[in-house]
């Protein structure tokens, strides 16, 4: 994408409602809509017609509102690598999210529970990352893996914790720094203090360390 | 009409009952001489043979003669219009194969029953059929012929004991024949009707019953469907309705404050963004529990997964099955994991728990255990007995053991085959 126009976006959303809605804020924030659709079909065919610059697209869908948004992201992502996907779901699942990491490389795609497109700000910050090709995934899901991973995640401070929580979406360090109100310099102590305590290996590129960390939560 | 009322009507000896009822206790007779036939050769054969093990599977195949003897005897009863007998009701085995089918066919008391009626009929009711028909209807015939007799052979022996050989005494003989005749077919019509009530007895009664009990069974289990296919439903409905409405409003008041500046109108718009926020996160919430979709989407191993993760106790999970089961299974036994972690969260005071299992060819078997304080009481308030109602509709079992002091295990089992390998 360059930067002196506007990033074309196809849309797949069921609900005319919410696709109104999202083709609205998308505009609003500077993307260009080129297609909105409703189902995952149409969603092939829309990216292979316009070839846009980010996919965002529901799971839950027709005809058989099972999780077709899902395979077509997953479909759309290894036939197109570098493709950069968000999907959104009315739910985050685990499963889900594995399926869709593991697909291309892992880099520029997001997984978003539906209801982040509230906080408007946030959401368009994270399709950013997802359009530069970094890794975002809801804070839910990795809520989930820590809930999971509890006995290695103990020698962690609460601290280092809050770190993790926050690498594995995606944040970089000085996000990481502004949210919890420290020093870039505290975050990375912190980081390299995790990935040692997590026997992983120390990376500097932020969706690398992300899927390393979200590699170690799944194992 | 029943034979009985066609006994009492008008217009019985001009109507076909008589007739019926004739060929039903004649057929029963023959019928009747046949099994007694098979019964013997059958138990004296096999009873010689028995030392040598050849004898066996004769034996058992005589005692399972009552179950074609009966179907005829049904039959017989219906064709004849004598009386009114349901349908056998054996039980359908729960697995192919002949020696299931043996099993469950020497297990249930239908078998033995028609066992019994077919020894009642090879010792007892045949002769009976046929001494009826032989004097209600073979003497009269014979004495409405003497006079045909005595022109042809110039003598006739009625029952063997009275020759008649002068024709007055031949017409008379035919006249009490006439009169016999009209007689015998009402005979004919009580043994066939009294005849219709021994079947009846012994192969209806109980078959009727089992027959409600299956009709029962069926029925709860198209009700414990329309239940799953109902969630499903109000699944459905709040998440195309009621979710996308608040996520669609969520994100109205959130571009709504972008444009608000500082001051108590925005305030007033964060207090309801975040609201709207909290509405859609416990509706999730809601929609989860009434029918998660990654059961739906990736079956029970995931879905147990993912109870495991909501825990708010650690859980171990050892799942390991073959592939998608049948959904009913699948949503049984998730819903009895979902209920027993919650019950091991809330009252046992566990600090861990495991839910292990897995599908060998027959069933599904799942146990959730805890380290906790035990005592736990299938019918003791908990969730627990709608869910082993719900796994016996699907012909499984749920056992819990929880002593004072546990630990506690709940293990349940449900017969089913894989629909899906893994790929």
């Amino acid at each position: 994408m360059s930067a002196d126009r506007a990033p074309r976006i196809v849309l797949a959303e069921d609900s005319v409602l919410l696709r109104d809605g999202l083709v609205g804020l998308l505009t609003r924030f500077g993307y260009e809509v080129v297609a909105a659709v409703g189902d995952a079909d149409a969603l092939l065919a829309a990216v292979a017609e316009h070839t846009p610059d980010v996919v965002v697209t529901d799971v839950r869908m027709p005809p058989g509102f099972q999780d077709e948004g899902l395979h077509a992201a997953v479909k759309l992502r290894e036939e197109r690598p570098g493709l950069p996907v968000l999907v959104l779901s009315q739910y985050v699942q685990r499963a889900y999210a594995a399926e869709l990491l593991d697909s291309g490389d892992g880099t520029g795609v997001g997984y978003l529970l539906k209801d982040r497109v509230g906080q408007v700000e946030e959401f368009v910050d994270a399709l950013r990352e997802v359009a530069a090709g970094g890794t975002v995934v809801d804070p839910e899901v990795v809520r989930q893996l820590l809930r999971r991973r509890r006995d290695p995640l103990a020698r962690l401070t609460p601290r280092e914790r809050e770190v993790l929580a926050l690498m594995a979406e995606g944040k970089s360090n000085g996000a990481i720094a502004k949210a919890l109100v420290v020093s870039e310099a505290a975050v990375g102590k912190h980081i390299g203090s995790i990935l040692t305590k997590l026997d992983l290996p120390p990376a500097d590129d932020t969706h690398r360390r992300v899927l390393a960390v979200l590699a170690y939560l799944r194992s | 009409m029943t034979v009985w009322q066609a006994l009492g009507g008008r217009g019985y000896l001009r109507s076909a009952w008589p007739w019926r009822a004739g060929a039903f206790l004649v057929s029963g007779a023959l019928f009747g001489a046949v099994v007694l036939v098979g019964i013997v050769a059958g138990v004296a054969v096999g009873a010689a043979t028995a030392v040598v093990l050849v004898g066996l599977p004769l034996l058992v195949l005589t005692a399972l003669a009552g179950i074609p003897v009966a179907a005829v005897e049904r039959w017989r009863v219906r064709t004849a219009r004598v009386g009114d007998v349901p349908a056998g009701a054996h039980r359908v085995p729960d697995a192919p194969g002949l020696a299931r089918w043996l099993v469950v066919r020497l297990k249930e008391p239908e078998t033995w029953w028609e066992l019994a009626y077919a020894v009642l009929l090879a010792l007892v009711l045949w002769p009976l059929d046929a001494l009826v028909v032989t004097f209600a209807a073979g003497v009269p015939l014979f004495l409405l012929a003497t006079p045909l007799l005595v022109a042809v052979d110039g003598e006739a022996k009625v029952v063997k004991l009275w020759t008649v050989d002068t024709w007055p005494a031949a017409t008379g003989a035919a006249l009490a024949g006439g009169v016999l005749l009209l007689v015998g077919a009402y005979v004919l019509g009580v043994a066939a009707g009294a005849r219709a009530e021994v079947v009846k007895a012994l192969l209806g009664a109980r078959g009727q019953d089992s027959a409600r009990v299956a009709e029962l069974v069926r029925s709860r289990v198209r009700l414990v469907d329309a239940f799953e296919a109902e969630r499903r439903r109000i699944e459905r409905d709040l998440h195309d309705g009621a979710q996308q409405r608040l996520v669609a409003l969520t994100m109205r008041l959130g571009l709504a404050r972008l444009d608000v500046p500082p001051g108590p109108l925005a305030d007033q718009l964060a207090t309801a963004h975040g609201e709207a926020e909290k509405a859609l996160a416990e509706l999730r919430e809601l929609i989860h529990g009434i029918h998660p979709k990654v059961l739906a989407d990736y079956g029970l191993e995931a879905a147990v997964a993912d109870a495991a993760d909501r825990s708010a106790i650690p859980v171990d999970v050892h799942l390991d099955l073959p592939g998608r089961l049948p959904r009913p299974v699948e949503s049984a036994a998730y819903f009895v994991v979902c209920e027993a972690l919650a019950n091991v969260g809330r009252h046992s005071g566990a600090s861990r728990a495991v839910v292990s299992g897995g599908h060998d060819e027959e069933r599904l078997t799942l146990e959730i255990r805890d380290d906790g304080r035990g005592g736990a009481d299938i019918g003791g308030g908990t969730g627990l007995t709608g869910l082993a109602d719900r796994v016996s509709v699907l012909d499984g079992r749920l056992f819990l053991s929880s002593p004072p002091g546990g630990p506690t295990l709940l293990r349940v089992e449900i017969p089913c085959r894989p629909t899906e390998p893994r790929a």
